[in-house]
């Protein structure tokens, strides 16, 4: 069940500021992706624009095509919120809603599609829990507030909602770095098991997780402040890490970089 | 058991395309709907331009919502009618605004004249055509003043205790009763200086009977204004840098002195934003002075003897009179206290943009 | 800041540096006569909160012994007439009334606007939208009293007769007329009043939300007000209560506008159409022109169940407010 993306020429904007220039690349469904590069980049706002949580800032826009398999999700007739459902999102710092229980957390997102029927809802809950590695830590503690869980729980639980709503992609903007070692690695291990069913893009700031985790790795990067980001390279993560084509790129997993 | 979830999860919803309204609709429904109500309410007498309106707006969120419904979806109605409710809220804020603007105005400009803004009603009576205001402005400008004189000293000081020196349960308790002060009606601030000051300790000053005065008035919008000024105060220390303490602190300046000299300075122009936007609502204030001032048809420039008129008061004092020229001097009246209350609130604000200590 | 202008106690030859023996600190200082006038201003507060409720019983004790009826279930108000009756029954009611009905129309329409200039609006229209909410907060009650009285009342006859037609059968719109000073003019009235400090009040309560919050709700495909139903109204919840509570406080106590637009009848009736309406604070103001000594301190009794009514309001709100500002982290 999950779609292959294809970025055409796809730029963004913050205002009259372009944030990104030009992106062309196809990620494959069934894989972990991941970016790389320096702050500032612009690798976060791609992403955010594959969802189109991009548009969500005032004055941003984007440009170009993101094709998912073969339809453009900028066309006009195009239902932002099914796309939005569609390509699921983990942000950088754990947000569960903070007035919702676990339970509430997990379903948020087939409420709002109308799911009603408290038996649906209770099994969703358990897979999705379960498809976080998280079932065994809480489900003695549904009703439980789920800002009460630790970090490491909390991520893991807004992948939990994340996944509930079965989504064919799932979005990853740098998951865990809010989270300590153990927590991370705990991700980690759960990313190698959601690639079995979802299309995974993920930012990251650290070069030994993109190594770890992903199949195939993108390099972005800016000439200077004021520039838009670039994709300099993207390529099988192991060709990336050991024998880069672009100098800019071996400059920067060498540590380099400036 | 999960395949049904799945159906239900629109992730799985293989076409992203929907069915979408083209962006002028809510511009068409919404012209449709005024014609629908000129046609059904206005012209055949129903209701005047007010109700009318009214049913201009009912028969757009309905339409549009129903529209919506039908072309789109359910969600998208809902928010569609989320969004036109939402701006509604805020026309409907708005049409009294400037209702009371039109009326001030044009109501007002009526009698407004260099003429009503230098006699007083002494030996006016109610159905003459003549008098003025002098004597009201003359009272809200002396008991404001006093009252920011009292004030703002007592303001700032509470402020710095509770910034700088507060610490434990009585600061906590002063704090919170400081946010619970700031609700006290005006009446009752009123009642309490009628209680205290006019009817206790002025006979004292007075051959045994109550004083009412300008003065007593004064005191009593200073209990309205202190918490206020301590609230705003208190905001504006707590945004100065803590740095720029301890760069005395390390100095050796006592610490009496760093308050005074650096962090009161710094603050300075947020506090006088925030004291004047207390004085301009201190001056909007009728009730206390009813009670305590009692009103005075002439020029009285001594606040602390015999009683005082205050351009509030005035309003008031003519909206009650039956005379067809009573309107008209409190409309002009009126007129005065708003652009006075009004030339502070601007400058307050103003004032507080350039202030630096942003937030 | 120059450093000369800091130093210039008069220092001892040895320069502001010092040398020899530290000096000792001394007890009675100006650091402690500072410090003193400060703690002093602060609790000014209590003191006056304290002598409020003090003076005014003082002051309505002697009415309260005069009064010829029950003061708590009497309805009307003869308080200069001797033998003096008076209660506030009739008053007291009104004004729950009025203020109750002014909070169901301000209360939607303010979390609308709140939620227009925090979520809605262009950020920069909503500064200048939220300007105008500033100045509907700085116009004299008076003005709206006057207002209400000259000329709001004509489209409220009018929608009072299109309810009397329509709807006449519920008891609450029974009255034929004549439609003039109402309780609800007055409670219209009101709620214009009190919107602008609901508005503000929710307005910083909704822009508190985190905007993580608001991004995971969109990221699950929730459309903006399915956003603001999951993350922005739930996490304001116990602010838009404490503001409700707080425009409660400033309705109660309203006085001139209510003493202009309602009826001054001394009666306990749910007719909100007819010539009717009166509250507490409207009472005092229009009783304390031609009041005598016992009509006096039976207002400032009046005025004392007023306080000690929206003292209760308004600490409820605070104590809301304070116990929500420790659950999240001391923000706001």
């Amino acid at each position: 069940m999950a779609k292959r993306i294809e970025a055409v020429n796809v730029s963004a904007y913050y205002g009259s500021f372009r944030a990104i220039d030009n992106i062309t690349m196809a990620i494959e469904p069934k894989s972990v992706t991941a970016l790389i590069g320096p702050s500032g980049c612009g690798k976060s706002t791609f992403l955010r624009s594959i969802n189109r949580m991009h548009e969500v800032l005032p004055g941003a826009k984007v440009g170009g095509q993101l094709l998912i398999d073969g339809q453009n999700i900028y066309d006009r007739d195009i239902d932002v919120t099914a796309v939005r459902r569609m390509i699921g999102m983990v942000f950088q710092r754990p947000n569960p809603f903070p007035t919702m229980s676990i339970y509430e957390n997990v379903v948020a997102g087939l409420r709002l599609n109308g799911v009603r029927k408290k038996s649906l809802l209770d099994a969703a809950c358990e897979k999705a829990l379960r498809g976080a590695n998280l079932w065994n830590e809480v489900k003695d503690r549904l009703n439980r507030p789920g800002a009460g869980l630790s970090g490491g729980q909390q991520q893991r639980l807004c992948i939990a909602r994340t996944i509930a709503v079965e989504p064919q992609v799932v979005l990853m903007d740098e998951p865990c770095s809010a989270l300590d070692p153990i927590s991370t690695l705990a991700i980690e291990d759960l990313i190698a098991e959601l690639k079995n069913e979802y299309t995974i893009v993920i930012v990251t700031h650290n070069m030994q997780q993109a190594a770890r985790v992903s199949d195939r790795t993108g390099f972005f990067s800016i000439d200077k402040t004021g520039e838009p980001g670039r994709l300099i390279e993207y390529d099988d993560t192991a060709k990336i890490f050991t024998n880069p084509s672009v100098k800019r790129t071996e400059d920067y997993i060498t540590g380099r970089f400036g | 058991m999960s395949a049904e979830v799945v159906s239900h999860a629109v992730g799985a919803r293989s076409s992203l395309k929907t069915r979408r309204l083209p962006k002028w609709t809510p511009a068409g429904v919404a012209g449709a709907a005024v014609v629908i109500a000129l046609l059904a309410v206005y012209l055949p007498g129903a209701g005047g331009p007010v109700l009318t309106g009214i049913a201009a707006a009912l028969i757009f969120l309905i339409g549009l919502t129903v529209l919506s419904a039908a072309v789109e979806n359910g969600r998208a109605a809902r928010n569609r009618l989320a969004t036109s409710l939402v701006y509604a809220a805020f026309v409907l804020a708005l049409a009294p605004l400037l209702s009371v603007a039109y009326t001030l105005l044009v109501k007002g400009s009526d009698r407004m004249s260099l003429y009503f803004l230098q006699v007083s009603m002494n030996n006016v009576s109610a159905f003459d055509n003549e008098g003025g205001a002098y004597h009201a402005i003359i009272g809200t400008l002396e008991q404001a003043g006093i009252a920011t004189l009292i004030t703002v000293p007592l303001g700032v000081l509470g402020a710095i205790y509770i910034v700088e020196y507060g610490r434990g349960r009585l600061s906590m308790l002063i704090r919170f009763f400081v946010d619970v002060m700031t609700g006290i009606p005006s009446i009752v601030a009123g009642l309490f200086i009628l209680a205290f000051w006019v009817l206790i300790v002025s006979p004292y000053f007075n051959n045994g009977r109550p004083q009412y005065s300008g003065f007593a008035a004064a005191l009593a919008l200073s209990v309205l204004m202190l918490p206020t000024v301590v609230r705003s105060t208190e905001e504006m220390l707590r945004l100065v840098p803590g740095a720029l303490r301890e760069g005395a602190y390390a100095l050796g300046i006592p610490k009496w002195r760093t308050i005074l000299r650096i962090v009161l300075p710094t603050a300075a122009p947020g506090i006088v934003t925030g004291v004047m936007l207390a004085v301009a609502r201190a001056c909007g204030e009728t009730a206390p002075v009813i009670l305590v001032a009692f009103g005075n048809p002439a020029i009285n420039f001594n606040p602390f003897s015999g009683g005082q008129e205050s351009l509030s008061l005035f309003v008031y004092d003519q909206a009650g009179a039956a005379s067809k020229y009573a309107p008209g001097r409190a409309w002009a009246a009126a007129l005065t206290l708003v652009v006075l209350v009004l030339a502070l609130t601007v400058a307050a604000k103003l004032l507080a943009r350039r202030n630096k200590l942003g937030r | 800041m120059s450093h000369t202008s800091l130093t210039t106690t008069p220092v001892d030859a040895q320069g502001a540096g010092g040398g020899g023996a530290l000096p000792r600190g001394r007890r009675f200082g100006a650091e402690t006569v500072f410090r003193g006038a400060a703690t002093a201003a602060g609790s000014m507060v209590l003191v006056i909160i304290v002598a409020i409720a003090i003076f005014l019983i003082v002051k309505a004790i002697p009415s309260l012994r005069a009064d010829h009826e029950s003061f708590f279930t009497y309805q009307q108000w003869f308080a200069d007439s001797s033998p003096a009756k008076f209660g506030i029954a009739a008053i007291a009611f009104g004004t729950v009334l009025t203020s109750a009905l002014a909070l169901l129309m301000a209360v939607p329409v303010a979390l609308g606007i709140a939620l227009c200039l925090t979520h809605y609006a262009h950020r920069r229209v909503a500064s200048v939208l939220g300007f105008f909410v500033d100045l509907l907060a700085a116009v004299p009650s008076v003005v709206f009293g006057l207002w209400g009285r000259d000329y709001f009342y004509r489209p409220v006859s009018d929608f009072a007769k299109w309810l009397h037609d329509n709807f006449g059968w519920i008891p609450l719109f029974g009255s034929n007329g004549p439609y003039g000073r109402s309780i609800l003019l007055g409670s219209i009235v009101l709620a214009i009043m009190v919107l602008p400090i609901v508005t503000s009040l929710s307005r910083e309560v909704f822009l508190q939300t985190p905007t993580q919050n608001e991004e995971a709700a969109l990221a699950l495909g929730a459309t903006k007000w399915e956003m603001i139903r999951t993350a922005v109204l739930p996490y304001g919840r116990p602010g838009i209560i404490a503001a409700v509570m707080l425009g409660l406080g400033r309705a109660l106590g309203e006085t001139i506008a209510l003493a202009l637009t309602l009826g001054a009848v001394y009666n306990v009736s749910f007719d909100l159409l007819g010539p009717g309406g009166n509250t507490i604070a409207a009472n005092i103001a229009l009783k304390f022109g031609e009041a005598n000594p016992t009509g006096r301190s039976a207002l400032i009794a009046s005025g004392l169940v007023l306080f000690a009514i929206t003292l209760v309001v308004n600490m409820t709100a605070r104590a809301i407010v304070y116990r929500r500002r420790e659950f999240t982290g001391g923000a706001a």
